[in-house]
């Protein structure tokens, strides 16, 4: 998102009271190797937004880096329900899901540095990435402006007559826009199989979710368009995988859409350069310590006598040599040649 | 005393209209808001209801009769007991006061269209054995849609009022009944949200032809135009097509006043990653559309609510395409090139005839394609003529002609005898009264002067 961090410090905390709303898993009904899979899933996204930090830090990453570190459960969880075919999208908080759809991580940090190697060709930037081949249609600049064309990607699987589902992701800052709206009536009027999740991290870049919504209750949202929304505890990846099914076999069903609101959490600023000052560090240090979605995982793989505690170094280990891997790929990559700037303006015919 | 029935305008632009039915005979009795006919337009049929009270004294047109100009008498009422000898001897004739005044635009259509425009210089690939048929830049825009959907099931109509209505302006009329309504489809008034749609739809590798009731409506949706429809390919290295086309009426119907009446042209020229196309003729608006349907890019297909109705020849052949991005030559002269597109081909063509009289020689190149510009064929007529006069019905600020202008000076400085000249709208916002009007929209006498004045001749402007 093109914007600054407003200079204004806010009075009124963005605390996750809402929280309190959401469905928790009811049962722990994952196996010990789902729970191991969710474990490195997330904790890859975590190391690698943190390298991402780190190199952003250092110069190597230019422009707008947003990261996705607190949220991991939401997108890990969701995924874990799709089969190829699938579509996602996303706006520009988008590392972490395209992780989640199995792109290398490498593609993804050289497209962070801008270069040759990178996804886009280092051509789009951390806002900017797709991938066709694994279902990913991208990392949008502009807020809200996925919706539609989620709406339009399950249009095409309803139009082809397949059981594909397009997975919808966008903020809590986007669901004031007005075409988030054209696009759940039309959405809803056309039985679209279309999962619309947002992404209630409590905060629109600096502005708290009551500051800026007559209705906080993002899950009912959809109740102008008979969309029945549904509060999810975004921190816990088996509540949000739960969920997740129901939605996502609706619109198999041909019953969609369906409308999910996930009460999650991030860590760090809007983007790099948001000092985050309209929230305390109390109530960062207590989402951190008591809901953390990787410690929640972590705690059930522990106590379920799953993994030792060695045995989670070692995959934290294994986890951060492939970060760091991505990350010399990413700085060792050339930039793209000058020949590229006139190359993918239109398809050649 | 006896009321005169004159063929009413029910349009904007309408100019003509066929009496489809009379609902009523002679010596019936009317009270005020009984329907006493049928009136079929170029866009719909509508009832025509009387406002008085009487008995319906004389039907002076066949049921079924075409191409009834606006104003003509069309019935007499007579007041409860007038007596018939009265009307004896009344004809259809044109009414010297017609119901609706002639507008600007519309009263330069009125002119012209009814009878068929002048045959252009058709395209160099068209055997000489071919047939021809004459059609409506409508039928012409019709045809290309059903052509592609027949061809490719990938591809779909969808906009306001384009299924069941069959189109507001009745482009996609018959779309329906052929290709039913998974392929016709009608949306809601919600422009950002449809065009957003039919982006992902061509981002998932459909082919959506997004129809905007009219182009001023667009800019709810230029956000997913722009920043998602052009852009998505270069800022995914490639991967990510978008082969959409968003079609419609664009720049100045007729007294539809400043929010109606705009050339949204080179807004979308501006950006790379689109295809711009904005065609005169039939010819040009079926092969072109055939093309920007088939491209695998976001083509803006910018038409025009006067020339929908203009009558074309149109030559009978199967997957007739024509190239995006070339110019062509309508009509070839030695003294000054006119170079424009869309309606503004018509203005030029005009005053190409008019100036022919008082020994001007004009080439008039009709762009057809806005973005990309085919330059070549511009700065060739410039190295025969020396002479450019850009006319364009729309703004000048930042303009097509003011692309041209500066291409011109920039690549052809050498071959110019006189500076390159701009004919456009006036710089305000689309006055609504009808003398205004006439006086804001580019004219064929503001071309004729500026050709003088670059060629030098008496009577400059």
């Amino acid at each position: 998102m093109a914007k600054k961090p407003s200079p204004r410090k806010t009075t009124k905390s963005g605390k996750p009271a809402a929280r309190r709303k959401a469905v928790k898993a009811k049962t722990i009904a994952a196996t010990d190797e789902e729970l191991i899979n969710y474990y490195k899933t997330m904790l890859m996204m975590r190391r690698f937004e943190e390298k991402a930090g780190q190199m952003y830090g250092m110069g190597l990453i230019g422009g707008f880096c947003h990261l996705y570190i607190g949220q991991e459960a939401v997108v890990t969880g969701i995924q874990s329900t799709l089969k190829k075919g699938d579509s996602i999208l996303t706006s520009y908080r988008d590392h972490a899901h395209m992780l989640a759809c199995q792109i290398d991580p490498k593609l993804i940090l050289a497209e962070l540095t801008g270069r040759i190697t990178g996804i886009s060709k280092g051509k789009g930037g951390s806002m900017h990435m797709f991938s066709v081949e694994h279902g990913f249609y991208g990392g949008h600049g502009i807020v809200g402006a996925q919706v539609p064309i989620g709406a339009g990607l399950a249009f095409a699987n309803k139009y082809r007559k397949n059981d594909n589902v397009s997975v919808t992701y966008f903020g809590d800052g986007a669901v004031n826009q007005g075409q988030v709206y054209e696009s759940f009536n039309m959405a809803k009027l056309w039985n679209l199989p279309v999962v619309f999740v947002i992404e209630n991290n409590q905060y629109a870049m600096g502005t708290a979710l009551a500051r800026a919504s007559s209705e906080v209750e993002l899950c009912r949202r959809g109740d102008s368009f008979k969309i029945d929304g549904e509060a999810v505890d975004g921190m816990d990846v088996l509540a949000v995988r739960e969920a997740a099914q129901r939605a996502v076999e609706k619109c198999r069903a041909g019953d969609g859409p369906a409308l999910l609101e996930m009460k999650t959490y991030r860590y760090r600023g809007h983007s790099m350069s948001d000092p985050a000052k309209y929230r305390s560090k109390e109530e960062v240090s207590k989402m951190r310590a008591e809901f953390d979605p990787i410690d929640q995982v972590k705690k059930r793989l522990i106590e379920g006598k799953i993994m030792s505690e060695d045995d989670l170094k070692a995959i934290d280990k294994d986890i951060k040599a492939t970060v760091s891997e991505a990350a010399e790929f990413a700085q060792n990559s050339d930039e793209p040649d000058p020949s590229e700037l006139y190359t993918d303006i239109l398809v050649a015919e | 005393m006896s009321v005169e029935i004159l063929l009413p305008a029910m349009s904007p632009t309408m100019t003509e209209g066929t009496v489809a039915k009379w609902t009523v005979s002679e010596g019936d009795k009317l009270a005020p808001g009984d329907i006493i006919a049928e009136i079929e337009t170029d866009k719909a049929t509508m009832e025509l209801e009387t406002d008085e009270e009487g008995v319906m004294g004389k039907i002076l047109v066949d049921a079924g009769a075409e191409g009834i100009a606006v104003g003509t008498l069309i019935a007499v009422i007579l007041e409860d007991g007038e007596d018939a000898s009265s009307i004896e001897g009344v004809t259809a004739t044109i009414h010297p006061t017609p119901a609706v005044p002639p507008t600007s635009i519309a009263a330069d259509a009125q002119d012209l269209a009814p009878k068929p425009v002048a045959a252009v210089p058709q395209d160099d690939d068209i055997p000489d054995d071919v047939t021809y048929k004459n059609m409506t830049v409508r039928e012409a825009l019709r045809d290309a849609m059903a052509e592609e959907m027949r061809l490719d099931s990938d591809v779909f109509v969808m906009g306001e009022e384009v299924s069941e209505y069959q189109g507001a302006y009745k482009v996609t009329q018959g779309l329906l009944q052929e290709f039913g309504p998974e392929r016709v489809i009608d949306t809601p008034i919600t422009e950002h949200g449809f065009a957003g749609l039919g982006v992902g739809a061509a981002m998932a590798g459909l082919k959506p032809i997004v129809e905007f009731m009219t182009f001023n409506f667009a800019m709810q949706a230029i956000d997913q135009i722009v920043n998602s429809a052009a852009k998505t390919n270069y800022m995914s290295g490639g991967q990510i097509r978008c082969p959409i086309v968003f079609r419609g009426p664009n720049g100045a119907a007729s007294r539809v006043g400043a929010q109606h009446s705009q050339n949204y042209a080179s807004w979308y020229a501006h950006v790379p990653g689109l295809i711009v196309i904005a065609p005169y003729c039939a010819i040009d608006s079926k092969g072109l559309l055939k093309s920007a349907i088939k491209s695998q890019n976001p083509v803006i297909f910018l038409e025009n609510e006067i020339t929908y109705g203009y009558s074309f020849d149109v030559p009978e052949m199967d997957d007739y395409t024509i190239p995006i991005g070339k110019a062509k030559i309508v009509r070839a002269g030695a003294d000054v090139t006119l170079v424009s597109y869309s309606i503004g081909v018509k203005f030029s063509l005009d005053a190409a005839e008019k100036l022919a009289e008082q020994g001007i020689d004009a080439e008039v190149i009709d762009l057809r394609t806005i973005r990309p510009l085919d330059m070549e064929t511009v700065i060739e007529s410039v190295k025969k003529t020396n002479r450019v006069v850009c006319v364009e019905e729309g703004w000048s600020a930042c303009s097509v002609s003011s692309e041209i202008s500066a291409r011109l000076m920039e690549e052809a400085f050498d071959y110019l005898d006189a500076p390159v000249m701009r004919v456009t709208n006036e710089d305000v916002p689309m006055p609504y009264a009808a003398n205004l009007e006439k006086l804001a929209v580019v004219s064929e006498d503001r071309i004729i002067d500026t050709v003088k004045s670059v060629c030098y001749k008496e009577g400059d402007a």
